[in-house]
């Protein structure tokens, strides 16, 4: 596994952002103080006239980009998961989402990979508090590949969109020539006694779970879910009623976030038991990225132990 | 300014009063003070002061209004109303489930209103980012917005008041209704943002003291805006709660709550006797 690229999908998000504007004139971007770690930095050497620090004040951000992108933008406001989502929640319900107006947040730095900032920074709220708002498309990219194709994807769609992006550098799964597709569940890998669905760095686990899950003689399938709203209600569908269990893998609360969309598209269509493995209703901590995740249980081991559970409740 | 435009302008902003009435007592509820408030204001930015086109309301290069203190629709509904933004008979639908005019302004909804508001504090955020895409596209319009004085509270209106100063935005205007009363009781009572002008220069912010109520005043204060270089400018317009209607003036009680038949009734004829003076 030496040769596995590992790329952080935040600088995706930077270097698809300076390649948005070198092909469109209509691409602004905003950052509260944190260009460098959001990456927005990248944008704004290449393109310093469409780069506005708004300064530590993520509410003012969001209202003035609404207003800007009433001036014929496409805005990108930035900063991290927690001040998107979080601090900003109502600014972007009451001045992006309601008006349908042409903004995309950009939110990095979300989840326990934080790492050492601690749980004041590590957001495992924002898909949650997303997802509950009406127009709200939500993207959470694997890697550095369909982080960077999910940007342009953004970009190209008219209306809100929120992107979740992490700090930490993440193995590259996806090839070179992967298309991505928004809406689009994608199965990673076919199987047929448990389905595993999995979003952002977790997908990477699910497939590593799978591949411990053969030497247990249990055939798991792999889905990605980048976009967790409008969610792939296909794909899910048809992974219950062909392998009869799910178990859902995220780096955010088990509350509301793709455990709960997967939930509530299975409830009602295709009725199978779903475990779901994520931040058990907990706050997270200070540590090194890698060992925060092994220790909330966000990993290959849990995801095919949840696997293994699930299966028995066929 | 010459009577002539004086007296018109007068005569709109009482029908526009008229419209506030008759909304929210269509609707059974409905902020009337405030819209009594800024009723001159509204009526002077959409008959003298702003370039818009009643049958191109999304034209790009108008100017744009944010109703930041989006509780008040009722006033802008009124004045877009006469403007010819749509039927007059229509304020009679305010706050119903099939109108066009929801119980907060959304530009979804209704033709004429640039920012969908109610959320006191983002409006000055979203006028903030017309202001600064109209620079950035070194686009001519102008851009403006009014606030609520006890709006002013909320902590959003300062970040937004800092970026506008630091960035030169002298194509912003905002415009404070500072009528002194708050849902709770005066601004004293409450948590008082007074004083107002010293804060707004404070932010880097030109900063204009005037009567909201005269014509005069009002047309002096934006025109000394426009001649502003490098800061935008904040109006604080001494007004009146509830303004024309005698029994709402300076009642905090009429905020947020419609008239009834007979109040209805009494504001109506009252409104009536000031536009027939006008008129004769």
């Amino acid at each position: 596994m030496a040769d596995v690229i590992k790329c952080a999908t935040r600088d995706a998000y930077g270097k698809a952002l300076a390649d948005l504007g070198d092909k469109r004139d209509d691409v602004i971007v905003l950052d509260a103080d944190l260009a460098k770690a959001t990456k927005t930095a990248v944008f704004k050497k290449a393109h310093p006239e469409r780069f506005i620090d708004c300064g530590i004040a993520e509410s003012n951000m969001m209202s003035l980009a609404a207003g800007l992108s009433t001036t014929g933008y496409t805005v990108f406001a930035s900063s991290f998961a927690m001040f998107s989502a979080g601090r900003a929640f109502e600014q972007v319900r009451n001045s992006i989402a309601y008006p349908k107006l042409n903004v995309k947040i950009g939110a990095t730095h979300a989840g326990i990979s934080v790492g050492e900032d601690g749980a004041s920074h590590q957001c495992c709220e924002d898909i949650a508090l997303m997802r509950s708002i009406p127009n709200m498309v939500i993207i959470n990219p694997a890697d550095d590949i369909e982080a960077f194709q999910a940007v342009h994807a953004a970009a190209d769609f008219d209306g809100p969109v929120y992107m979740r992006f992490g700090r930490l550098a993440v193995p590259r799964i996806n090839s070179e020539d992967y298309k991505f597709e928004l809406g689009k569940g994608v199965l990673l890998k076919d199987g047929k006694d448990v389905t595993i669905v999995a979003t952002g760095l977790m997908v990477n686990e699910a497939l590593l779970a799978a591949d411990m899950l053969k030497e247990d003689g249990i055939d798991a399938r792999v889905i990605n879910i980048h976009t967790i709203k409008p969610i792939d209600k296909d794909i899910l569908v048809k992974a219950a009623k062909e392998t009869g269990a799910i178990v859902t893998a995220e780096e955010h609360s088990i509350i509301g976030g793709l455990g709960g969309a997967v939930c509530e598209v299975l409830s009602e269509s295709c009725p199978v038991p779903v475990l779901r493995l994520g931040v058990n209703d907990t706050f997270g901590r200070s540590g090194p990225a890698l060992e925060l995740l092994k220790l909330y249980g966000l990993d290959a081991e849990h995801i095919a132990e949840k696997a293994k559970e699930a299966v028995k409740l066929k | 300014m010459d009577t002539v435009k004086k007296l018109e302008l007068q005569k709109i902003a009482c029908k526009v009063r008229m419209g506030v009435i008759e909304g929210t007592f269509h609707a059974k509820s409905g902020h009337p003070g405030g819209s009594l408030s800024i009723a001159d204001i509204l009526t002077y930015l959409y008959f003298d002061e702003m370039k818009v086109d009643a049958n191109n309301p999304a034209w790009e290069d108008r100017d744009r209004f944010v109703l930041s203190k989006g509780h008040t629709a009722p006033a802008l509904y009124a004045v877009l109303a006469e403007k010819g933004f749509f039927e007059k008979d229509l304020i009679k639908t305010l706050r119903k489930p099939d109108s066009i005019l929801q119980g907060h302004p959304s530009m979804r909804y209704t033709p004429g209103v640039d920012m969908s508001t109610g959320s006191l504090g983002q409006g000055i955020s979203a006028a903030v980012g017309m202001a600064l895409g109209a620079k950035l596209q070194k686009k001519d319009f102008r851009v403006y917005t009014a606030l609520g004085d006890g709006e002013i509270e909320e902590g959003q209106v300062w970040e937004a008041a800092m970026f506008a100063g630091n960035n030169k935005l002298d194509n912003l205007v905002a415009v404070v209704d500072f009528n002194k009363l708050q849902i709770d009781g005066s601004l004293d009572e409450v948590n008082s943002p007074c004083p107002i002008d010293e804060k707004f220069l404070a932010f880097g912010w030109n900063v204009i003291t005037i009567d909201g109520h005269n014509f005069d005043e009002i047309e002096s204060a934006f025109k000394a805006a426009r001649e502003c270089k490098g800061k935008p400018t904040c109006i604080v317009a001494n007004t009146i709660k509830g303004k024309g209607v005698s029994f709402m003036e300076n009642e905090c009680d009429w905020h947020g709550s419609a008239p009834k038949l007979d109040q209805y009734n009494q504001a109506m004829e009252e409104l009536n006797k000031t536009l027939a003076e006008l008129e004769a």
